[in-house]
């Protein structure tokens, strides 16, 4: 649940502004990118996910070495990642 | 993975560590707490203690939002879930919390309707497709997730959904400390302050922690090279007498935090005059409650919460172990009664538990080690 998942954003929401969809290792969800209204991303630029909201820009680098600390977590990580599969955000 | 090696690199490792080790005072012993559970997972991960020299001990911190919810607070949702019509939703983590007469998947096999979710969202989706329900969604973590559900009530009055409300359990970090530096249990030196929390209320909020107490405070990111350059960070500032509080992980946390957020949390919630935190006992203004303008999805005004106090196990020390005071494997029942596929405590529950985290990686750290071979000669 703490944990900050990378996700690369693949598009804008044609209708809602604050969703996104998102690639997180092959899954592919919308998100709520509200709370970076301040500077709300484009596709190609990643996010660092918590709970299915955007919460901070990241960079390639960051994500690459966010995302090899979560699969090293194991059980944890496929427990997050299995449950935003499930996620139907809208 | 090819930028991963800048975060692990091994050499890099070892003159960071050569360059604490130069800054420890002799005779001098240093205890420094990372506040936050994933900052103590890494450290188990890696092994990192054992770059450290003897002198400077890392002490784990409440930063563990499953760990610091006190059992009471568990059987109050259950009591919620148990109501006419309810559909409650929780964070999977939150679901084998142990509460006085079981966790959630118990409640669930007894009858009652818990059902996890990945995002506070996903209950708003279940609320839309359930009009005739009422679905109370379990709401907890600091800083880092109190903004989802903030955004998610200000998304669930947009739309007008009148059967969804929040069992509020989110807890602030910043008291939590404070209580932690009051306490006389305890002498630390210095902080390593938490990644994401920080990435909301950025890094004023420690100041007191330095222009009060004294210590310094280095805000740092989650991989190795980020623990063991911000333990370095404070060996500079505490060989220089200096108590400030510095960023290491500025490519990620702004200084002032994410305004958006804090003004979602403003907004829906405000600061309770207490809260029991497991372990720390009651703090004040250490959590926060559903604001009287959003009463309609506050669930404690809309049903009976009992708020009974429920004493730990006995056998159970995740109080100790979330001050820092015992570690892990000093508690009675760690890895014999409590292990994470039968937890007794929220530390074990929780990967990012001090005790699941040690169960899982640290089981031959350096501190076992010394400790196995002084019983030895004793």
């Amino acid at each position: 649940m703490c944990l900050g998942i990378p996700g690369e954003v693949i598009e804008l929401h044609p209708e809602q502004p604050d969703l996104a969809k998102v690639d997180v290792s092959g899954v592919r969800r919308l998100i709520n990118i509200g709370l970076l209204t301040d500077d709300p991303p484009v596709p190609g630029e990643w996010v660092l996910i918590h709970v299915g909201f955007a919460l901070s820009k990241i960079d390639e680098r960051e994500a690459a070495a966010a995302m090899e600390f979560l699969e090293g977590i194991g059980q944890a990580y496929e427990d997050e990642i299995n449950a935003l599969r499930e996620s139907v955000i809208e | 993975m090819r930028f991963v090696d800048e975060f692990r690199d091994a050499d890099k490792a070892h003159a960071l560590a050569a360059k604490i080790a130069a800054l420890c005072e002799p005779g001098r012993q240093y205890k420094l707490m990372e506040v936050c559970g994933g900052h103590t997972h890494t450290i188990y991960k890696h092994g990192l203690e054992d770059y450290l020299p003897e002198s400077v001990t890392l002490v784990h911190g409440p930063g563990c939002p499953v760990c610091v919810i006190p059992m009471g607070r568990v059987d109050d949702a259950i009591h919620l879930a148990s109501q006419p019509d309810v559909i409650m939703t929780s964070f999977g983590d939150m679901m084998r919390v142990p509460g006085s007469g079981g966790s959630f998947f118990d409640a669930n096999a007894e009858g009652t309707n818990i059902r996890m979710v990945y995002s506070p969202l996903d209950s708003l989706k279940i609320a839309r497709q359930n009009p005739d329900k009422r679905v109370v969604f379990m709401a907890i973590g600091f800083e880092t997730t109190a903004p989802s559900t903030a955004m998610t009530m200000l998304r669930a009055a947009a739309a007008g959904l009148s059967n969804f409300s929040v069992f509020c359990n989110h807890v602030t970090i910043v008291p939590a400390i404070k209580a932690i530096l009051d306490s006389p249990d305890l002498r630390l030196d210095g902080f390593i302050g938490p990644g994401h929390v920080s990435t909301v209320i950025g890094c004023r909020p420690y100041e007191f922690i330095a222009r009060d107490y004294g210590k310094p405070v280095v805000v740092a990111g989650f991989e190795p090279l980020d623990i063991l350059q911000s333990i370095y960070m404070l060996m500079v500032q505490l060989s220089q007498g200096r108590s400030e509080i510095e960023n290491q992980y500025s490519r990620v946390v702004p200084w002032d935090g994410n305004l958006v957020a804090l003004k979602a949390i403003g907004e829906t919630m405000e600061l309770r005059p207490y809260f029991e935190w497991r372990g720390l006992g009651f703090i004040s203004h250490s959590a926060l409650q559903v604001r009287e303008k959003y009463a309609a999805m506050d669930a404690e005004r809309l049903f009976q919460v009992p708020g009974v106090r429920v004493a730990d196990p006995k056998a159970c020390q995740c109080g100790e172990v979330l001050k820092g005071v015992l570690k892990p494997w000093e508690c009675k029942v760690f890895g014999t009664a409590c292990t994470p596929e039968t937890p007794i405590g929220t530390c074990m529950v929780s990967p990012e538990g001090a005790c699941a985290a040690y169960y899982n990686f640290g089981r031959m750290n350096r501190t076992r080690v010394a400790e196995a071979a002084q019983a030895g000669r004793s």
